[in-house]
């Protein structure tokens, strides 16, 4: 390749948001130098880790012009499922199996939604709304409202573990974004969600399969949200019926924030991680500074609109 | 004609769309109690003058002049409020709403406390359905009428603002004969009252018969303004073409007439869109799809990409019966198809010309894994950035950034790209300036001179003619004539298109069926 190097920095999309993470790090660590202690940095990354893997799924879903609010309510209800067929007296399956049928409970929700959207044309916001109370509904339903816990000890370890002193979820969804980031950038299969995004109509005509990448898309996100509620669950040795209330709304977010548009066609995972990043580091940033917890949600809706400002002056200039 | 002097007049009216210029320095008068009609070729500028008259668009420069006094609209309300009405081809109705609701949108009777008062709207609406003698409820909603009932109620919507002046663009195309002969008595009726009108149609017979002045124009310049009792149909088609004949075209190759067809269709038909289509494109050979917008044209070429079904009939290429369900069997089979609408159906706007130029063949550009190989790509697109002459300094520009003639370059050599046996270029040149065109007119040569079948679908009858080996006119979803490439003329394209009769008698009788509803 013979691309001038500044012209290719210039092309690294998620050029911006991580200088402004590199940015409100230093500001924090000057202002008090703890910021980036060890410590903080593990509360950050914990905080983030389900976010992080829910976030690998809303991107390729952004990027190829689709939508997913139910990933919070299909993490619950996947968890649930799994605390279930593990505690519940009368069936106490081992924790692998449990952990699958799971995962499985995630990709049939993801499946269904992907199904309604890409062959029945009907508008990705209001099924996946639809998805969301309903498995809301059903985690309450079959839980009867309580929570499970008690988990065996191996499951938890998946939550609580460490590995070279870090902890397991951090290194697993970590894993997950570098492989879902080259996934993305570099492999053919995924790549096609940029020209779905982009014009789904000329995809088409370029000989993409767009409904069955749709319906994929979907199946994957489902998936990847039961993961995050399966090592949420493991983590607090828990599953609770309101896990993962409002996650949509900050997964989505944060894939916004690091690049991505409703409208399709662009966004990446790593940007989609720095976004995270960013809106992770708020809650701590906050506690250093002598203000109120009350200022997170205030802050994170503002880092949102001027990132879409910022994104829609970009694109006239 | 009641004579009751002008009520609408414009002057020096001008206006462009990027490189192409719709109207130039137009002029026209149109008198209250008249019925004048507006006639020229697809692209003469017909469409664009009535929506700047109907303040959908705005002119470059000129004036507008009702009942004598200069108007300015700068949106469709304030020319409605000005008493210009107008029902154009893309119907304006809410299918959501009754019908009721539609005729009167915007003028719904209300009560003190601002209420609709459905009654009212109900018996107001009943009214205006009357004067056109129909039966539609008018409590049934508009998405559920069929087509040419939904052109009633938006003819009826727009005479009901009792306006002075009428512009209708079309308005029998989806209409049966029925409904054509009550649309001219109350267009005869409203002309008794004044009201100045202006018509658009392609149907020249219909156009003899109702006139009263006809107006030609052609390449968006005013020809002509005539008195419909002194021109004939053949008048008016020899004013509508008869344009400079430009030597853009390049020049035809050798056809190798003793080998099989590449592309043989066979009695293809889809009801309501094209019908019993038997076409052969050999190797080496440009045939160019000459007829009217909505003949069926784009819709058989769809068909034959396999992105639009087709209900009867056989496609062979190479001699090989092919099935074509989707565009990914058709790029398969070798056939490549470039869309008319390059911004809608053809390009990725948001992303850059390298990634549009891959798109077509991503296959090609990954490893066995499906890994892509993106130096490769860069390549690639540059050697077809060089070969095409897309101005652009580098490929990673965004594809909207481009003018439409390097965009449609950039559209085009992702096709041709893919190395295809078979093209469907369906109107590969539209919007686009004439150096632009000469190279993409160059790229098609080279293409069938390199083996390929090339289909020409396109509104422009001298790039047809410039352009083609043999040519086929396509009528009402049929294909109604065929010339060799040096039997064709533009009259006698025109005359097939538009069905008119031929040679010595001209001005047929009036009203000569439209295929009527599909």
């Amino acid at each position: 390749m013979t691309t001038a190097l500044p012209a290719r920095i210039a092309r690294f999309a998620e050029l911006r948001i991580l200088l402004v993470v590199v940015a409100f790090a230093a500001v924090m660590t000057a202002y008090d130098p703890q910021f980036l202690s060890s410590a903080t940095i593990n509360t950050i990354l914990l905080y983030l880790f389900g976010y992080a893997i829910m976030a690998c799924g809303m991107t390729v879903l952004l990027v190829s012009g689709g939508f997913d609010l139910s990933v919070g309510s299909v993490s619950a209800l996947a968890a649930m499922v799994a605390a279930m067929l593990m505690k519940d007296p009368s069936i106490q399956l081992p924790w692998p199996v449990a952990m699958l049928i799971g995962l499985a409970t995630g990709a049939a929700l993801g499946l269904f939604n992907g199904l309604i959207v890409a062959r029945l044309g009907i508008n990705p916001f209001i099924t996946t709304l639809g998805t969301m109370l309903l498995a809301r509904g059903l985690t309450y339903i079959v839980s009867g409202g309580v929570g499970r816990s008690g988990f065996d000890p191996s499951f938890c370890w998946l939550g609580q573990g460490l590995i070279a002193r870090v902890q397991m979820p951090i290194i697993v969804s970590l894993a997950l974004v570098i492989v879902a980031d080259v996934l993305l950038r570099k492999s053919r299969f995924f790549r096609q969600n940029y020209y779905i995004g982009g014009n789904e109509q000329a995809a088409w005509l370029s000989g993409i399969a767009v409904n069955r990448i749709k319906v994929l898309n979907y199946g994957l996100s489902g998936t990847l949200a039961a993961l995050a509620g399966l090592l949420f669950a493991a983590r607090l040795d828990s599953a609770m019926p309101n896990a993962g209330e409002g996650d949509e709304l900050k997964v989505i977010t944060a894939v916004i924030v690091g690049g991505a548009s409703l409208a399709g066609g662009k966004g990446t995972v790593l940007g989609a991680f720095l976004g995270c990043l960013l809106l992770a580091m708020i809650r701590p940033a906050i506690s250093f500074l002598p203000i109120e917890d009350h200022w997170e949600k205030a802050v994170v809706g503002t880092i949102l609109l001027i990132a879409v400002i910022l994104d829609r002056l970009g694109r006239r200039a | 004609m009641n004579d009751l002097g002008v009520a609408l007049q414009v002057v020096g009216l001008s206006k462009r769309f990027g490189v192409v210029q719709a109207l130039i320095d137009v002029d026209l008068a149109v008198r209250a109690g008249e019925v004048h009609a507006l006639v020229g070729e697809n692209g003469a500028g017909k469409s664009t003058l009535i929506h700047i008259l109907a303040g959908a668009l705005q002119p470059d420069a000129g004036r507008i002049m009702l009942s004598g006094h200069e108007t300015r609209f700068r949106t469709a309300h304030e020319a409605l409020s000005s008493g210009i009405a107008a029902v154009f081809q893309e119907l304006s109705l809410v299918g959501t709403l009754s019908v009721a609701e539609n005729i009167l949108a915007n003028r719904q009777p209300v009560n003190r406390l601002n209420l609709i008062r459905s009654a009212e709207l109900r018996r107001r609406a009943q009214q205006a359905l009357r004067v056109f003698d129909v039966d539609i409820d008018p409590d049934r909603l508009v998405e559920r009428l069929p087509v040419a009932e939904r052109q009633v109620v938006e003819i009826v919507k727009a005479v009901s603002a009792r306006p002075c002046v009428l512009l209708l663009d079309e308005p029998t195309s989806s209409l049966t004969q029925r409904e054509t002969a009550k649309l001219f008595s109350l267009i005869r009726q409203l002309r008794q009252q004044g009201v100045a009108i202006v018509y658009i149609s392609h149907h020249l017979p219909e156009v003899l018969e109702l006139a009263d002045r006809v107006t030609v124009l052609r390449d968006g310049r005013h020809v002509e303004t005539r008195s419909a009792d002194q021109v004939t149909e053949n008048d008016l088609i020899r004013l509508m073409v008869g344009r400079e004949l430009r030597d853009i075209y390049g020049r035809r190759g050798a056809v190798r007439l003793e080998g099989a067809a590449r592309l043989r269709v066979e009695g293809l038909s889809r009801p309501g869109a094209f019908e019993n289509v038997d076409l052969e494109v050999r190797s080496g050979e440009i045939v160019g799809v000459a007829g009217l917008v909505g003949a069926g044209r784009t819709e058989l070429g769809r068909a034959l990409f396999g992105a639009e079904p087709h209900t009867s009939g056989h496609l062979l290429i190479d001699g090989e019966p092919v099935q074509l369900r989707t565009p990914a069997d058709a790029m398969r089979a070798g056939v490549a198809y470039v869309s008319e609408d390059r911004k809608e159906q053809g390009l990725y706007l948001p992303h850059s010309v390298r990634d549009n130029l891959a798109a077509p063949r991503l296959e090609r550009f990954s490893t066995g894994w499906g890994w892509i190989r993106d130096g490769m790509i860069d390549d690639y697109a540059r050697r077809a950035r060089d070969r095409f002459g897309v101005v652009t300094p580098d490929v990673h520009q965004l594809v909207d950034r481009l003018s439409g003639g390097n965009q449609q370059k950039v559209l085009l050599a992702a096709w041709i790209g893919i190395e295809p046996r078979v093209l469907i270029a369906d109107e590969p040149t539209r919007g686009v300036d004439v150096g632009a065109r000469t190279e993409i007119y160059g790229h098609l040569r080279d293409l069938a001179a390199n083996g390929a079948a090339v289909l020409l679908i396109s509104s422009d009858l001298q790039e047809i003619l410039g352009m083609s080996d043999r040519i086929v006119v396509m009528r009402s979803g049929r294909i109604v004539a065929r010339f060799g490439r040096d039997e064709a003329t533009e009259q006698a394209i025109i005359t097939a298109a538009l069905g008119a009769a031929d040679g010595a008698d001209a001005g047929a009788p009036a009203g000569i069926a439209e295929e009527g509803a599909p």
